[in-house]
């Protein structure tokens, strides 16, 4: 009777979990697959869809120029987030540590889109920097910042920093301050010190940090949109152009699906290279 | 011979905390020195300062001569032992014992030689591909050792190194250590709370309290002629007599322990009814003493605490509250002793020390 009543309670908590995965995800997934695969006129099986991608150039052109600015990205936000979460875990003394985790946090409450709105305010022809810039004398006329390749760098950098930095104070955190201070008294640099304890020690921070940062980055629409203006074209927008200007839903699905298999197979690539494994990452 | 390590009137505060107050004392080269006191004495400031870790607000360090004011820790010719050994998890024993040699650019044929050099003198020839954590806990102990001697620092600090370690595997590691110093012949300042630990392995103890040094000597000169009360308590055991100071009518000095005259040391000297604390090792006390002795007391067994060599007696005088310890010899001689036995003991005054009373009772 007990193993009656477990497998009546594992039902009742198992079952929504099941549901949903099943109707929200797999499903349309598995009609998006289909959709993929369907020649968008005729309705017949194709792989045309697929072979679009690599026979136009302008398609996988966008997926490369992506895939290597999200790897700018993903890299640009390793620099700025391991100094950041090295000073509040083990720089600045525990009561402020938590006050600038939560200042970290706030900005996050707010939506991107408000995000990516309140630097264009601030970066626009007629915005603050350009007013304070011009005041100042430093410019003699507005520039316009937005509309850049760099600019979008750096609000996809802002916009998924907090991803990294999360992790690495996790891993940080456990960095005993006994073996920084050893490899100073064993005549290493500060420099020696970051290479040969730090990193390696955030090794796993930094790649499970680092995959979250790449799909996000990669998967990204809004701030590249907003902040990349017409000609930094990003995949996510080839999607979109796909379904929503085109209304081809097949052509959209197979771009889907692989910038779903590109960039799972750039962060297996990635995992062998500098030889971790997913399963000591994800823990 | 040279000194080694010479430390001039240190200080260091903390806000309005002074951890340590113008500390001074020299080390000779090839000497093993420790640094004995209870914790939050200032004796693990006073390292970091050495280490270069703190900046002193006052005094000097010299190493072979040299100031060492405004050289940084990773150029400093000393190595520290942490307490909690601080091995590199992220490498093997190998790369974690030729990590200070890298660091000085040193590579290739020279380093793994030095290296496998170092690693057959701790006893760990075959360990290098290990990672730390297949190691047991005393050849960790080793290895942390091992990477600091590789780089022939002129002083090792060691910062209480055994305390992680079981009571068994710890006597073997303090032989083990003092073994190790005798061999490579390098400087030692060991700092510990221990006080077997630093005399067993120490050519001098430094007694550390409150900042300061109570002081310096010898074990064997700390363990028979303390010069402070402190120093009576915190190295060995020692019974604590609240006595008060008396002439007698021949006019030798006597202490009034209750309603008991002691015979103090020859040649001592107090104001008549000032308070003393007077300090008699257990061994010190001899049961069954003979005639003679100067000091003989008429008391209860009220434990008998069996500790194989280290074996003792807790007795009572009558109706004084304190409780002596005795040493009781394993030799068979005593082995009549029964607890609730009424036995005499007694000690040679010469044995006793006398330092002026009231403070630190507890």
């Amino acid at each position: 009777m007990a193993s009656g009543r477990l497998r009546g309670g594992f039902l009742f908590f198992f079952l929504p979990v099941a549901l949903w995965l099943a109707l929200l995800i797999v499903l349309p997934h598995l009609e998006l697959l289909r959709l993929s695969f369907t020649d968008s006129l005729a309705g017949r099986f194709t792989v045309a869809n697929y072979l679009a991608f690599f026979t136009e150039p302008i398609y996988w052109l966008t997926f490369v120029r992506t895939a290597l600015y999200s790897l700018l990205v993903t890299f640009l936000v390793m620099t700025v987030a391991l100094p950041v979460a090295f000073y509040v875990t083990k720089v600045v003394d525990v009561r402020l540590s938590g006050f600038l985790m939560v200042l970290l946090l706030v900005p996050f409450w707010v939506s991107e889109l408000v995000r990516v709105y309140g630097w264009m305010i601030l970066l626009r022809e007629s915005g603050i920097v350009n007013q304070v810039l011009t005041g100042l004398g430093l410019l003699k006329e507005p520039v316009e910042f937005l509309y850049r390749d760099a600019t979008m760098v750096m609000g996809l950098v802002y916009t998924s920093m907090l991803f990294m930095v999360v992790p690495l104070i996790g891993v940080m955190d456990d960095l005993d301050d006994a073996l920084i201070e050893a490899a100073y008294d064993l005549g290493a640099s500060k420099g020696a010190i970051w290479r040969t304890i730090v990193i390696p020690h955030c090794a796993t921070g930094l790649v499970s940090g680092g995959i979250i940062v790449f799909m996000l980055v990669l998967g990204s629409y809004l701030t590249p949109n907003l902040m990349g203006g017409k000609n930094s074209l990003w995949f996510t927008e080839q999607i979109y152009n796909q379904i929503i200007l085109y209304f081809n839903w097949n052509q959209g699905a197979a771009f889907g699906f692989l910038l779903l298999l590109l960039s799972s197979l750039i962060i297996w690539a990635v995992l062998k290279v500098t030889g971790q494994r997913l399963k000591e990452v994800v823990k | 011979m040279a000194i080694a390590l010479s430390v001039q009137n240190l200080t260091k505060r903390f806000g309005s905390f002074t951890a340590v107050k113008g500390v001074s004392f020299d080390v000779d080269e090839g000497r093993f020195f420790s640094i004995l006191g209870p914790s939050g004495c200032g004796k693990t400031t006073l390292l970091r300062m050495i280490a270069g870790f703190y900046r002193p607000d006052g005094g000097t360090i010299l190493f072979n001569g040299r100031d060492m004011a405004d050289i940084p820790p990773n150029r400093r010719p000393v190595n520290l032992v942490f307490q909690n050994l601080a091995l590199f998890p992220m490498m093997n024993v190998y790369e974690n014992v030729a990590f200070g040699l890298r660091r000085r650019g040193e590579k290739g044929a020279a380093l793994d030689r030095k290296v496998r050099e170092m690693l057959a003198r701790v006893g760990l020839p075959q360990s290098g591909d290990k990672r730390i954590d297949q190691l047991s806990g005393g050849q960790r102990q080793r290895i942390a050792i091992a990477r600091c001697l590789v780089l022939e620092p002129t002083v090792l600090l060691l910062d209480e190194p055994l305390g992680a370690l079981d009571a068994k595997l710890r006597e073997h590691m303090k032989i083990e250590l003092k073994t190790l110093q005798a061999a490579v012949g390098t400087t030692f300042v060991y700092i510990t709370h221990d006080q077997s630990e630093a005399l067993v392995m120490s050519d001098a103890v430094a007694v550390m309290k409150d900042g300061r040094f109570e002081q310096v000597g010898t074990p064997q000169e700390l363990y028979h002629h303390p010069n402070s009360a402190f120093v009576a308590q915190f190295v060995g055991t020692s019974n604590r007599l609240p006595v008060t100071f008396c002439w007698d009518g021949s006019g030798r000095p006597r202490a009034r322990w209750g309603d008991i005259d002691l015979v103090l040391p020859e040649g001592f000297a107090a104001e008549e009814g000032s308070p003393w604390d007077l300090f008699v090792r257990p061994e010190a006390m001899i049961i069954d003493p003979d005639e003679g002795t100067d000091n003989v007391l008429s008391v209860t067994v009220r434990a008998l605490l069996f500790d194989g060599g280290n074996s003792r007696l807790l007795v009572t005088v009558r109706d004084r509250p304190e409780e002596l310890t005795v040493a009781l010899p394993q030799t068979g001689q005593y082995d009549h002793v029964r607890r609730g036995d009424r036995i005499r003991v007694g000690w040679a005054s010469a044995a006793s020390r006398a330092f002026p009373g009231g403070e630190d009772r507890g």
